[in-house]
């Protein structure tokens, strides 16, 4: 029973975690609400110690609780296999009182911070190929600059709309999706071997080298297209979407597809995250919480992975992103949710 | 007796690519850290002050007129506390660096310029090696990322 209890534990302490974490948010999500009279009748009175009235909340308060959430999504983001950019937009955006244009600008700073410290390991291992990542990177990044523009323009209860579909479709595809830990590749098709993508990673539990190559490179390749505008234009790191299109549609290896996936972003997401930048949509005080919780989590999360059962974990992500991309759709379309 | 093989090494241009991507990316975290630190700490003065930032970062205060999100906010933020001709955009944060808050552009502009200079690192190996196809990619890629950094897009709300 002793033994049971223990092995639970830390599953308890991470849903308890964000049990308490999100009602302490939630009641933050009305200040983003620019359909509500207060919102609209134009500034709240100030009083002199400089706090608008109903908004007396310690300045620090909001980026110690976004540091604590970052951190807690960091550890969950690794032990349920998806980037902190998926979570990152959706429940932020939900749940916190900041816009989402700076949510947005955010988030992808956070997915590029992470691909950032992952990058150079996977690169020096063999398991993240630059061969492949550069001719899809100069896809996927000059789309995502497409998208950006595109998200910035359009009106935020339709990028709010959009983002709360696009998370429940992540969701759907989530449960469906397989993965192919060495899928059958008869032959390289001809433009993977004029790009010259191809290549031998070490399997580091057996220490087999394997031999990949892809094909299917022009179907890949034009997937990217959405992919990238997709996630300039939500802040998404995409990585959701780049390992299926990677490992299920080109037929790269899961890891070497996981791993340049990763790698990826740290190229996609510097495109988009420059224009919102450039945009004005960097608020430094959301911006550094957010990237020291994640890096923080994460490499806690990567800690944990050895013991944790990721099965688990990954139920629980989907499940947030369930709750975060309805509670999106909801407030983009301006219905009531049950929080 | 045969020894276990070697982990299959990555190429010169990858390893490369690696080195300075590792190098750029402490280098952005320091500075980013030490900046914010600066700005949260109150040693040099933000432009927002920090107990006012959370009535702006809605995106709802200011002229109704104007779009809701960061349009509005700069906005507001400009009328109320910079005085500006314009809100700051773009590069507009180099002459501003002696405010905490836009201080802390710099370390997120080295980590968003990374890439760029990775990309461009890697260009010589890939000539040495008469390796065309793939120096042109790099280059187009460096190109695309200069463009998204110049603010040339970011023209206009």
């Amino acid at each position: 029973m002793t033994c049971v209890f223990r092995r639970y534990t830390p599953y308890l302490v991470l849903s308890l975690l964000l049990i308490l974490v999100f009602p302490v948010v939630a009641p933050g999500q009305d200040h983003s609400d620019a359909s509500t009279p207060a919102a609209v009748a134009g500034p709240e009175p100030v009083n002199p110690a400089g706090e608008a009235n109903g908004n007396e909340v310690k300045w620090w308060v909001w980026p110690l609780v976004l540091f604590v959430v970052t951190f807690v999504m960091g550890v969950v983001a690794v032990l349920g296999g998806v980037g902190g950019g998926v979570l990152f937009v959706p429940i932020i955006s939900g749940f916190f009182p900041f816009h989402l244009d700076f949510v947005r600008g955010c988030g992808l700073l956070v997915a590029l911070s992470g691909a950032l410290a992952a990058g150079p390991g996977l690169l020096r291992m063999n398991l993240a190929s630059l061969r492949m990542a550069v001719p899809v990177a100069l896809i996927a990044s000059s789309c995502a600059i497409v998208g950006a523009m595109i998200g910035l323009a359009l009106p935020t209860n339709v990028v709010q709309t959009s983002l709360g579909a696009t998370i429940l479709g992540i969701v759907v595809l989530m449960f469906l999706a397989k993965k192919s830990v060495l899928p059958e590749v008869p032959k390289a098709d001809k433009l993977s071997t004029a790009l010259r993508i191809y290549g031998v990673y070490t399997e580091q539990s057996t220490g087999e080298q394997i031999d990949w190559k892809i094909h299917r490179t022009l179907i890949g390749l034009l997937l990217f297209i959405v992919i990238g505008i997709m996630a300039g234009m939500f802040g998404l790191g995409a990585g959701w979407a780049n390992v299926p299109a990677l490992n299920l549609v080109m037929g790269a290896p899961l890891k070497v597809s996981v791993a340049t996936s990763k790698f990826l972003l740290s190229i996609t997401d510097t495109s988009a995250a420059w224009i919102y930048m450039n945009k004005g949509c960097v608020i430094p005080m959301m911006v550094v919480p957010s990237l020291v919780g994640i890096m923080l989590g994460s490499f806690i999360g990567v800690r944990i992975l050895k013991v944790a059962k990721p099965t688990f974990v990954r139920w629980v992500v989907i499940v947030l992103l369930l709750f975060s991309g309805a509670k999106a759709l909801t407030k983009g379309l301006d219905l009531p949710f049950i929080v | 007796m045969d020894a276990m093989p070697e982990p299959y090494k990555a190429d010169e241009e990858q390893l490369l690519y690696a080195k300075v991507l590792a190098t750029g990316m402490y280098i952005g975290l320091a500075v980013l850290f030490v900046t914010f630190f600066l700005y949260a700490m109150g040693v040099v003065e933000p432009a927002v002050p920090v107990d006012q930032l959370s009535q702006y970062w809605d995106g709802t205060k200011g002229d109704p007129g104007k779009k809701e999100g960061v349009v509005r906010y700069l906005d507001a933020m400009n009328k109320d506390f910079l005085h500006m001709d314009h809100a700051p955009i773009g590069w507009a944060w180099l002459g501003m660096l002696d405010r905490g808050d836009y201080l802390n552009f710099l370390g997120i502009a080295i980590l968003s310029a990374i890439t760029i200079l990775c990309f461009l690192a890697i260009v010589p190996v890939m000539l040495r090696k008469k390796d065309l196809l793939f120096m042109v990619m790099a280059l187009l890629e460096a190109a695309v990322l200069a463009l998204a950094a110049s603010g040339i897009l970011a023209v206009g709300h």
